[in-house]
């Protein structure tokens, strides 16, 4: 990859910020869907309500939170509610977006934060659900930001802690999951990715700069749907790397 | 109700509802009584061995840590917690007191994995049972309604609900497929809090987490507040109270209750501490270290926020986020 001037997780960031809707209201998870939010807020979708498990509801973001449960979170919010509250407002079908990250994501988008290996006796323990698994239940459309590897795209994940499309079309619903939910997008490091409607398994959307198609397939551990046009993620414009170095995480946690 | 699917999940507390009511009848009391008292008396008192015990809130954020740190201090044995904090369910795991986890999430979200977690979890010294955040909160919810489970829509389809104790159930009214929650009453329910007045009335600046539902699923409430208020200040907003005194065992007064977490409005997190104590964490040998210096060998919570110093107090509370 040529030498550039911004790094794979600023592009991701970038990515998951144009993503984002003016004038809905989406679950914010910790890290980088948290940078996301703060840019899209700034500079794409300024009536974004971003909401946080544990109550905060349309924080301002002008500082970055570091958890969900966070001062910032709430920080010159609309309310500061509970948990109960907020995800009784997404079980009623109120929250169009959830952005989550996770240590493994399969074909059908089904994510895995709780073990590396077998349940009772792992090989890794991750910290486990959080309100993950409620938020990929319950929001309308989720969008997933991962790290772009053979480790993390597996065909099977080792414990299937969030649903995506669980094994393939109507499984969701059959499981009893509120109908017409589902993974929407995966921001990785090295594309855009969202589902093929029939099939609902992950087809390649858009590239990012200076990546090929031929790489994204060998970073995948499974077989992804590659349609004839592939589009190409812009790389991160100068006032979005301006707004992310110098406003939004100038202490460089993240970043 | 036509059961589905369960979850092969111990189901740790029994949602005993009749039991439950029983003992609030003969152990709470509508009569205004001083509970004010020290970390080391509020422990001593209402933790049991074997007690399950709940925290509030989350991350590093409200955390009764002077109580963590005193029931460390009591070793307390053989506990079985609600999984959904962090650095005080982290700090149990570590002494070696914890048997049975109904878990959430551990990890220091930004600070990455809590290691303590993930040696007594890859060395299968502590049972775990899986649920979600709002699992967790809705069990409480169950519990403060007064019946034994609660239907909702998560859950469903994954493996978080096969290594839980849920399970589905068809919907008599609308033949939907619903995760049936058990409720989940608590021995013990500690939670840290901006003020309180003697009598256990509390009221909670920003985000209430879930402490609300929490202290009514609780048999016995320990309260720790970083400011105890005089009962006039109470009744001139009562609309302010969110747990109200009949609910509340202990009242403790705990300025800097939840450091090295953070307090909305009063103080911030300190990250240097945190910092230290992960790298602590690392090791056994490290860990032991550090619940010596700041837990074993020091008496109180006093005496902790004199370690900790003055200095490094008022700087977190100088660096915390205004309205």
């Amino acid at each position: 990859m040529a030498e550039r001037a911004y790094s794979s997780t600023e592009l991701m960031i970038c990515v998951a910020a144009r993503l984002m809707e003016d004038g809905t209201g989406a679950f914010i998870g910790t890290g980088i869907p948290m940078l996301a939010a703060a840019l899209a807020k700034r500079l794409y979708a300024p009536n974004l309500v971003p909401i946080f498990e544990f109550g905060g509801i349309g924080a301002s973001l002008e500082d970055l939170p570091l958890g969900v449960g966070d001062i910032r979170t709430f920080h010159k919010a609309l309310m500061a509610a509970g948990i109960c509250d907020v995800m009784e407002t997404a079980t009623r079908g109120l929250i169009e977006y959830g952005f989550l990250g996770g240590a493994q994501i399969d074909p059908y988008g089904n994510l895995n934060s709780t073990v590396i290996g077998d349940h009772d006796r792992p090989k890794v323990r991750l910290p486990g659900s959080g309100g993950a698994n409620d938020v990929g239940s319950l929001c309308w459309r989720t969008i997933a930001i991962m790290k772009h590897d053979k480790r993390r795209f597996v065909e099977k994940v080792d414990f299937l802690t969030t649903p995506g499309y669980l094994d393939g079309p109507g499984a969701r619903e059959r499981a009893g999951l509120p109908a017409g939910t589902g993974p929407y997008r995966v921001v990785s490091d090295l594309a855009l990715l969202g589902y093929d409607d029939k099939t609902k398994r992950m087809k390649l959307l858009a590239v990012n700069p200076g990546v090929t198609v031929e790489q994204v397939v060998e970073n995948t551990g499974f077989e992804l749907i590659i349609p004839k046009k592939v589009g190409q993620n812009e790389p991160p414009t100068r006032e979005e790397l301006a707004a992310l170095r110098e406003e939004i995480d100038p202490h460089r946690l993240y970043i | 109700m036509e059961v589905l699917e369960e979850g092969r999940g111990e189901l740790i507390q029994p949602p005993d509802v009749e039991g439950f009511r029983r003992w609030l009848r003969e152990n709470k009391s509508m009569a205004l009584k001083d509970k004010l008292m020290s970390e080391h008396e509020a422990v001593e008192r209402f933790v049991h061995d074997g007690d399950y015990i709940g925290f509030e809130l989350y991350g590093t954020v409200r955390c009764p840590m002077s109580i963590s740190r005193e029931i460390v201090r009591q070793g307390k044995k053989r506990l079985r917690l609600a999984g959904q904090g962090l650095n005080e369910l982290d700090l149990l795991i570590a002494a070696g007191l914890v048997e049975k986890l109904d878990l959430t999430y551990i990890g220091y979200e930004v600070y990455g994995l809590s290691d303590i977690l993930r040696r007594a979890a890859e060395g299968g010294k502590v049972k775990i049972v899986e649920w979600s955040n709002a699992a967790m909160a809705w069990r409480f919810k169950a519990a403060a309604l007064g019946v034994p489970f609660i239907p909702v829509r998560s859950m469903l389809g994954t493996d978080t609900f096969r290594y839980s104790a849920a399970k589905a159930a068809r919907c008599p009214f609308t033949g939907l497929k619903l995760t049936l929650l058990p409720a989940l009453i608590l021995d013990v329910g500690i939670i840290h809090v901006h003020r309180a007045d003697r009598y256990g009335n509390c009221q909670i600046d920003g985000i209430s987490g879930f402490a609300i539902e929490m202290a009514r699923a609780s048999k016995r409430l320990i309260i720790s507040a970083e400011e105890i208020i005089p009962t006039e200040e109470i009744r001139r907003y009562p609309e302010r109270t969110v747990i109200p005194y009949f609910l509340v065992d202990a009242v403790v007064h705990a300025p800097f209750g939840s450091h090295p977490g953070d307090m909305a409005y009063m103080y911030d997190r300190d990250a240097e501490h945190l910092k230290e104590f992960l790298e602590a964490a690392k090791t056994e040998e490290g860990t032991r270290a550090y619940l010596k210096k700041y837990v074993y060998d020091i008496k109180d919570h006093q005496e902790y926020l004199q370690l900790i110093g003055e200095e490094r107090l008022a700087e977190l509370g100088r660096k915390v986020k205004g309205r």
